[in-house]
């Protein structure tokens, strides 16, 4: 467990925001480890599509920032191979929802190989996706399915919500030894931005982060979602008096058990949220969690903000898809009051 | 070669027959080659092709201007591939399924959809994707390739029912060609021999990926004989000669001859003029000056010359399209900017019957906006 992560004081930093603190995360261990290389499709000249890997194809050639065919079960694929031969490849999905038909190289392969080969074959491998709404942007493009591959045994799944977490954690999911699926949530890509470290340090994949410290109810939520829950805290805090502890889980798989556990002993009083839809999304796993360890414990019903049941509809409407501070708040109240 | 002389050259034993060098009709000039025959269509169905071709340009510049102003979102050009667009919906029949992707404006245009209905996606309604009934378009395709085993099988469907007179056209760019889907339809295709044609619009480019890069063929062509199809080659650039060869491919998927396959590979050869959408900058990947030699074969300019030669376009008839398609414009852009959405829309049509669940949320959502007012919801998320 650790609490808030505090940005490193001792050596320079520049002053990044999410999308560029991925960037940075890239530069600086393709910089220290020549085994690591991008790939995916506009990951090269066009520096990517969210400029993620802007300047990488100027600095590192074209060998190690590869634009592919645009096939994302071969840059899968071709990334677990790499992972195999002794290289460490960071595959880009261009959204999170053009990642399904590399869904078999991920869950039969990239996720088992390990087990498979009692530990003979491993894939060190990360697959970078932007992921979430709320960008006005065309179907498809705002999906947030972190359930689908949090289900998977053998897969790690992140998330960052602020700059400094989203390079620590990148620089640590493409040194780990088991494939990650890395989650950068597109709508604070650059919302933002906050003193980064320009060397190389790592946040590690087991621990949440503490972002607010309260004593009645506590939010559990992750990525783009940090920001609404943090807003309805402060909103209740100063409306109603509300003291509200805000968890962000930042690894999604495997979830940090004992901090998810240790607040809701503090608080007994838990609101999840998160903009996947509500049915089976992993609002449940950790609701569960929850009551698997601290039941004694509740004083509230253990309640979901999140998506609805339906596909994201078009951009129209996102704003009341999505949850809003709004929304969470209403939550927080309901379940204090409980 | 001519389209004349292709369509008799399909007719041989071989159903892999494959064109490299692309089709034409029109010189770059917009004269009618030497040996090449011009398609049997009247006067006034020449007009209005041009006339179409004409609108799709212009909606492409008032969407891209509208996106500019904040009016309507991120927007795919389609400048310099409206001949294709437009050519292969005409040689189309109304009975015939058209599949688009994201680009494929005018295509779909052409085939009985309202201009305003092409905008509201881009408003972010999902009106624009509820077709008319007697419209045979599938919404469009934004997950690349992913059509292709789609209309394969509902070219397969119409077979199996006996209505091989109701064909499926589908269209992908070159990117597409290197998804799985792509190569899984065209197999299906060939092995289950339904009445498809696959319409690729080649344009160079798949956003920052030039065409040499997305595969090392030597055309997109060729790969149809892997499947046992025909491929054919066409400068997708001359709208005279993709409507011949898709009114071609049309018909020997409805009524093949003895030997011949029914379905067909098509690559129309085009460039992207603009950027791949309106979320992209060209200039960070390729030259200007590329598009120069496409641009000088442009299909609007081409079609003009071939009319006014032939005596069918004056200058008074091009004011009066002028006139209509100002109109026209307009009046969609109104109507697509006088649309609304009730938030009840997210929750219907999921299922055909709404479940309990949904309801419930649904019911949620509409107390909170009852407690807290509609612009609670419009708070920037970020
Ligand atoms: C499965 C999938 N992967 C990635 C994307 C993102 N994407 C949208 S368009 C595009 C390029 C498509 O190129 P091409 O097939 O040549 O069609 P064009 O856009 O040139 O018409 C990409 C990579 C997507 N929509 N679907
Ligand atoms: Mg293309």
């Amino acid at each position: 467990m650790s609490s808030a992560a505090t940005p490193s004081t001792e050596s320079s930093t520049d002053n990044l925001s999410l999308v560029e603190a991925v960037r940075d995360g890239l530069y600086t261990e393709m910089s220290t480890d020549e085994r690591v290389v991008v790939l995916g499709e506009d990951v090269g000249k066009n520096g990517g599509v969210f400029r993620a890997t802007d300047g990488l194809y100027e600095e590192f050639g074209a060998g190690r920032v590869v634009d592919t065919p645009l096939a994302e079960s071969g840059i899968v694929g071709s990334a677990i191979g790499l992972s195999l031969s002794g290289m460490r490849p960071v595959a880009e999905m261009q959204f999170m929802g053009f990642i399904y038909p590399a869904f078999d190289q991920i869950v039969s392969h990239a996720s088992r190989l390990r087990s498979r080969s009692k530990g003979k074959y491993s894939v060190p491998m990360v697959i970078r996706a932007p992921y979430g709404g709320g960008i006005r942007a065309p179907e498809h493009h705002s999906e947030s399915k972190e359930a689908f591959f949090a289900h998977e045994p053998g897969l790690k799944v992140v998330c960052p919500s602020t700059p400094y977490d989203a390079k620590g954690l990148l620089i640590a999911s493409i040194r780990d030894p088991d494939p990650v699926i890395f989650l950068e949530p597109k709508l604070i890509y650059r919302a933002f931005r906050e003193d980064v470290p320009m060397e190389s340090y790592e946040v590690p994949l087991a621990d949440a982060a503490i972002r607010r410290e309260g004593s009645d109810v506590t939010v559990y939520t992750w990525g783009a979602m940090t920001r609404p829950s943090l807003i309805a805290a402060d909103n209740v805090a100063e409306e109603y008096g509300v003291d509200v502890e805000v968890v962000d889980l930042r690894t999604l798989s495997p979830l940090d058990v004992e901090t998810i556990v240790d607040s809701f002993q503090k608080t007994g009083r838990a609101v999840i949220v998160h903009e996947a839809p509500k049915t089976a999304g992993l609002g449940a796993e950790v609701a569960t969690t929850i009551q698997e360890n601290a039941v004694l414990y509740q004083e509230a019903p253990i309640e979901r903000v999140a998506g609805f049941d339906t596909p994201m509809p078009l951009h129209a409407l996102e704003d009341y898809y999505l949850p809003q501070a709004v929304r969470i708040q209403d939550q927080i109240l309901e379940t204090a009051d409980f | 070669m001519s389209a004349q002389k292709e369509a008799e050259r399909s007719v041989n034993s071989d159903p892999t027959t494959i064109t490299d060098d692309p089709i034409q009709i029109l010189d770059e000039d917009g004269n009618v080659l030497p040996n090449a025959e011009v398609p049997d269509l009247s006067e006034g169905q020449l007009l209005s092709m041009y006339e179409d071709i004409k609108l799709a340009r212009k909606f492409d510049q008032r969407a891209i201007s509208l996106q500019r102003q904040g009016r309507v979102a991120t927007y795919a050009p389609m400048t310099g591939q409206e001949g294709t667009q437009v050519a292969t919906s005409y040689a189309l029949d109304d009975c015939d399924w058209l599949f688009p992707t994201y680009r494929e404006h005018a295509a779909k245009y052409v085939h009985g959809m309202s201009l305003e209905s092409l905008l509201q996606p881009l408003r972010g309604y999902r009106d624009g994707y509820a077709i008319p009934d007697d419209v045979n378009v599938m919404p469009e395709y934004i997950p690349i390739a992913t059509q292709l085993p789609q209309a394969m099988g509902m070219a397969w469907g119409h077979k199996k029912q006996g209505r091989t007179d109701e064909a499926v056209l589908c269209h992908f760019g070159d990117g597409a060609t290197s998804e799985g889907d792509f190569h899984e339809g065209l197999n299906f295709a060939g092995v289950f021999d339904v009445p498809a044609v696959f319409v690729c619009n080649n344009n160079q480019w798949a956003i920052s990926v030039p065409r040499e890069r997305q595969t090392a063929s030597e055309t997109i062509a060729q790969k149809a004989r892997a499947y046992g199809l025909e491929g054919v080659r066409v400068d997708g650039l001359d709208p005279l000669a993709m409507y011949e060869v898709t009114r071609e491919a049309l018909r020997k998927a409805k009524n093949p001859t003895d030997d011949e396959r029914r379905p067909t590979l098509i690559e129309a050869v085009q460039y992207r003029y603009g950027a791949h959408t309106t979320a992209d900058d060209p200039s960070v990947y390729r030259e200007e000056d590329e598009a120069e030699p496409w641009r000088q074969k442009d299909p609007l300019d081409r079609l003009q010359h071939y009319l006014e030669t032939e005596g069918i376009l004056d200058e008074e008839r091009e004011a009066e399209i002028d006139d209509r398609i100002e109109t026209q414009l307009g009046d969609a852009v109104d109507a697509a900017e006088n649309a609304s959405a009730d938030p009840d829309e997210i929750f219907e049509h999921v299922y055909d019957e709404m479940p309990d669940r949904l309801r419930e949320q649904r019911d949620e959502l509409n107390a909170l906006r009852e407690k807290y007012g509609d612009d609670a919801f419009s708070e920037v998320l970020e």
